[in-house]
């Protein structure tokens, strides 16, 4: 088993708009989908982000008091799974209820080093 | 709410259930006592302590307290999951699993009695240690000791609380049924003189009971069994003991003042345990119960029935007691005779039957009857010295001092 880590970006702005209903039920979309992942022993982890954030740059020096990417580039969470391979992942990823807020999902390898 | 949380938390960590459900009813009791009770305080109680569990989640995630392997406990750890993985953990249907689930892992046939009836009283019905050592009549101390035992085997061997598979549930449930009969003959039988205490030791045993027959699952023949007998027994309660704590016999029993309601009550739950295989001995001591409840005084007890009853009780299992109350059936049919007969006759050991109070004070009243004070006061003497309980002590010197005069 290896592991992957997915980025989810964009849907923010989305997200902000809807009801409390349909968010709800978007919430509860993540439950079972996680608890299929839980229940299989796939997930390791995994957590939303904050809007907010600091980002530095040269060297540590500079810091500006937002992240990086804005929009559709901005990271909005990130989860770590347990997967044979990048295509069993890809397809893992393909069920993750962010689809719903038009995000996008990009799928790494967790690189072994050394 | 404590059965919920134990699923939260897992049940090694009973105290932090009980912590959140202090913690809601404390912020229940501050909030009310301005705004009002709320028009469902229920749901208002369980979105708060639920809100609480919340908070120590995020606390503890990366404490080793809680053990977060487990699938569905692992969905708690991710803001993604955790608010709606907890309303999952609240919802109605499963309150009740909970409850019943809770009530067999403290009943595991591996935990002493003692420590399953501490258990449940704590984690089930609400008492504090200090209220279950004033139930037991024993020190605090004792009492934290038993919860801290329990709770390390729970975490030793990894126990959690499930409902027995359908084919596992007879034997499961018996083991149940046997400590809900154990805390109630803890509230019947008990030397306490208060009696608000005993009382209370036996509605909680009844509600336990009850709860098991709310579920389809568990509403077994000898559940509706042991429901009878114990509403039986309870129709009689107030008459057994007078006002200064005393116990009265059975035959100088005040009648007119046994619960006519529950023993109606009671006959229902009898009818009603009457299908399926198993005759329990639960079906056999409500039985004699039932005949003893009906009869409109002592003398008109219907003795043969009960007698038969007995001889299936024994049939069922060999119990000294059983055998020695079998005897008192004989002295009454019968006479002390055949009485003496009959437990110079049982078959047990007598080693055994020398440690029970019950086999000298029969011997003692048999020997009375036969017009032998003097070997009849020799018994009740030893019967004396081998119980523990005031009033039955009381009641024996009562016996001697009538021969005596």
């Amino acid at each position: 088993m290896k592991e992957f880590l997915m980025l989810i970006r964009g849907g923010q702005d989305k997200y902000q708009s809807v009801s409390a209903n349909d968010m709800q039920k978007h919430m509860e979309h993540w439950q079972e989908w996680m608890a299929g992942l839980a229940n299989e022993d796939k997930l390791v982890g995994g957590q939303p982000l904050a809007n907010e954030g600091n980002t530095l740059t040269g060297n540590g020096k500079t810091v500006t008091d937002r992240p990086f990417a804005e929009g559709k580039e901005l990271v909005g969470g990130y989860l770590l799974i347990k997967a044979s391979s990048l295509k069993e992942a890809t397809e893992i990823a393909k069920g993750c209820p962010s689809f719903e807020y038009d995000c996008s999902v990009e799928v790494r390898e967790i690189a072994p080093v050394g | 709410m404590v059965a919920v949380l134990v699923k939260i938390f897992g049940i090694e960590n009973i105290e932090i259930a009980e912590d959140v459900v202090q913690d809601a009813l404390v912020s229940a009791l501050e909030t009310w006592k301005f705004r009002g009770i709320p028009d469902n305080p229920k749901a208002w109680l369980y979105r708060t302590a639920r809100n609480k569990a919340i908070d120590i989640i995020r606390r503890k995630k990366h404490s080793k307290t809680i053990d977060f392997s487990d699938p569905e406990r692992k969905l708690l750890t991710s803001e993604y999951t955790l608010s709606s993985t907890m309303d999952n953990f609240w919802k109605e249907e499963y309150i009740q699993d909970d409850f019943l689930a809770m009530m067999y892992a403290c009943c595991h046939p591996d935990i002493s009695p003692e420590n399953q009836i501490t258990f449940i009283l704590k984690s089930l019905c609400g008492f504090s240690t200090k209220e279950v050592a004033k139930s037991f009549l024993t020190s605090e101390d004792t009492i934290s000791k038993r919860i801290y035992r329990t709770k390390e085997y729970f975490r030793k061997h990894q126990i959690r609380p499930e409902i027995p598979y359908p084919e596992e549930i007879t034997s499961k449930t018996s083991v149940v049924l046997n400590t809900i009969y154990l805390i109630f003959n803890e509230g019947y039988n008990s030397t306490h003189n208060d009696q608000l205490i005993r009382k209370d030791i036996i509605s909680q045993a009844l509600w336990l009971c009850k709860s098991l027959l709310d579920v389809e699952l568990t509403q077994l023949p000898e559940v509706y069994a042991l429901m009878a007998l114990m509403l039986f027994h309870t129709a009689r309660l107030d008459s057994r003991i007078n006002d200064q704590g005393e116990l009265i016999l059975l035959s100088d029993q005040d009648r007119t003042s046994w619960n006519k309601e529950l023993i109606a009550q009671g006959s229902r739950y009898l009818n009603q345990s009457a299908f399926g295989e198993s005759l329990s001995t639960y079906h056999l001591e409500a039985a004699i119960a039932y005949k003893h409840c009906v009869a409109d005084s002592y003398d008109n007890t219907d003795w043969k029935e009960i007698l038969k009853y007995y001889d299936l009780l024994l049939k069922i299992k060999k119990d000294p007691i059983v055998s020695l109350n079998r005897c008192l059936v004989i002295l009454e049919l019968y006479g002390a005779e055949k009485a003496l007969g009959t437990i110079q006759s049982i078959g047990e050991d007598h080693k055994l039957l020398e440690k029970y109070y019950l086999y000298y004070s029969i011997l003692g009243e048999i020997y009375e009857r036969l017009m032998k004070p003097t070997i009849a006061i020799e018994y009740y003497e030893k019967a004396i010295k081998l119980t523990q309980s005031d009033p039955e002590k009381r009641l024996l010197k009562h016996k001697m001092s009538k021969i005596l005069n």
